[in-house]
């Protein structure tokens, strides 16, 4: 479980998050969700310490980690998996070395374990006879599979994706989504998800906070969308035509 | 000021939470090869024609007879050496590396790979950054020698092909006073010079905020600051050890 409590970032003169509290729970896909320049990937960069927030502390399972030394921020990181918005792929390696590379730096596996793991978490994601493949010569979709293999790979307790499904077609998008939360319930980790998608927010948000203007208006689960009764929230919700039928139908 | 303190917040966490021995031997390989045995041919190249041309214009400027022949590439091998060799080729090494150095990194930042890193526990600046200064510092002063070399060849070819010079004369005239220091004064300078170059250069590209333009300027500040620093830093040297 992760708890942020009070979060705070600015930017110069521009407040982007004000005072953010939340839990995401062990085992469910946990979403953050809001409209583009809501602060949604800088409350999740808070949340990973790429960014450093002004006020506020977040709890991995009970450890601060915000106020952590270096040796222990490097330890929770080490429990952390991430899928980035582009998949963040090293480019001077292949699929495999891609995949493989937490295992290299972060334990001592022998090199037949490795790639046993490495070929077992390509499978899990719906890859196979990629490995030699370079991150330039795969589509969109398998760039992602190979970021979301790579993020499990270490066997994380924690997964973060920052708009898993961004610039994928519909039909890539969903099993990418499917993916996520198959993998969150397998392993029984926290997954956090950035996304503004609300095919996504249907499809797999178990626990949803909804960011406006860098401040948390609601929280809650999917099924609770339809009766939110918060202002900014509806109209974000139903600025789409899938959800407007929806509640037309309601 | 700003900028410069953080260089030296940037210098400080190469060295803290670093990894395995193994696996900077393997990086600091890689990287070996990269800016060193990839630099060879231009350098080669560079620093032939540079000791060729040199040859020529000493020549050239000295017309009167009461100067002996051997003068010519007395003054080949004292410019080569003491700034030719480690100073151009240093603005070569910044041009080629350098810039390269910068782009590289640069794309990282901008494509999350370096925030990859970051987040699983990796010092990003001790993992990219110190194989690359440990790799110039290990391969420029070579680079160094092999212009060196190069250069007084390429004098040789040109001065005795077209008869401006007896092979003997240029023999004797490389031989002629020479002093050992100035070797050592052109390897310190070469240390210097490419730590200068791949610290500035890695840090540039570091802290690239942006895209794929915000990656063409940083390579382009990597290559001018690189400049200036070493520019600076050759006229330190020369008034601090060459008393």
């Amino acid at each position: 479980m992760i708890e942020i409590q009070n979060i705070s970032k600015s930017f110069g003169d521009k407040q982007v998050l004000r005072n953010i509290s939340g839990v995401f729970e062990k085992g469910k896909t946990n979403l953050i969700i809001g409209a583009s320049g809501t602060g949604k990937s800088v409350l999740l960069k808070c949340i990973v310490g790429l960014i450093q927030p002004d006020t506020g502390t977040v709890f991995y399972d009970g450890r601060n980690f915000t106020d952590a030394g270096k040796d222990m921020k490097a330890e929770i990181r080490r429990e952390i998996g991430m899928l980035f918005q582009g998949g963040a792929l090293f480019d001077s390696k292949n699929v495999e070395q891609n995949v493989m590379f937490p295992l290299n730096v972060l334990t001592k596996m022998s090199p037949t374990d490795k790639i046993e793991r490495v070929n077992f978490c390509l499978k899990r994601v719906g890859l196979e006879n990629v490995n030699d493949k370079m991150p330039s010569e795969i589509s969109g979709g398998m760039k992602k599979r190979v970021g979301i293999a790579r993020a499990i790979v270490n066997n994380p307790n924690y997964l973060f994706c920052d708009e898993p499904n961004s610039g994928l077609d519909p039909q890539t998008a969903i099993v990418i989504d499917d993916l996520i939360k198959e993998i969150t319930e397998e392993y029984e980790i926290t997954t956090v998800v950035v996304s503004h998608d609300m095919n996504s927010v249907m499809g797999i948000g178990e626990r949803i906070l909804f960011l406006f203007q860098g401040e948390k208006i609601w929280e809650g689960t999917n099924k609770e969308i339809m009766t939110s009764g918060v202002k900014e929230f509806d109209n974000f919700v139903f600025s789409n035509k899938v959800m407007q039928n929806l509640k037309a139908r309601e | 000021m700003k900028e410069f303190g953080r260089y030296l917040i940037f210098m400080y966490s190469l060295v803290v939470r670093r990894e395995t021995f193994i696996t900077y031997y393997r990086l600091v390989l890689e990287e070996c090869i990269l800016v060193g045995v990839n630099s060879i041919f231009l350098f080669a190249l560079v620093s032939t024609f540079i000791g060729a041309v040199t040859t020529v214009q000493t020549a050239f400027n000295l017309v009167a007879p009461y100067i002996p022949s051997y003068i010519i590439s007395n003054v080949v091998r004292e410019m080569t050496i003491l700034e030719l060799a480690p100073t151009i080729m240093a603005i070569i090494y910044a041009g080629k590396v350098g810039s390269s150095m910068s782009g590289n990194l640069g794309t990282m930042r901008i494509t999350e790979q370096i925030d990859a890193l970051e987040v699983m526990g990796i010092n990003s600046t001790s993992y990219l950054v110190l194989p690359k200064i440990i790799a110039s510092l290990l391969m420029y002063p070579l680079l160094v020698v092999l212009a060196g070399a190069c250069a007084l060849a390429g004098g040789y070819f040109v001065g005795t092909l077209t008869g401006i010079i007896t092979p003997t004369d240029y023999i004797y005239g490389i031989r002629y006073a020479f002093n050992e220091y100035t070797v050592t004064f052109a390897l310190i300078k070469s240390f210097v010079f490419a730590f200068l170059i791949s610290s500035i250069s890695c840090f540039k590209g570091y802290y690239t905020k942006g895209g794929a333009l915000e990656v063409g300027i940083s390579s382009t500040a990597a290559v001018t600051t690189s400049v200036i620093a070493v520019l600076i830093a050759d006229y330190l040297l020369a008034q601090l050890l060459l008393k």
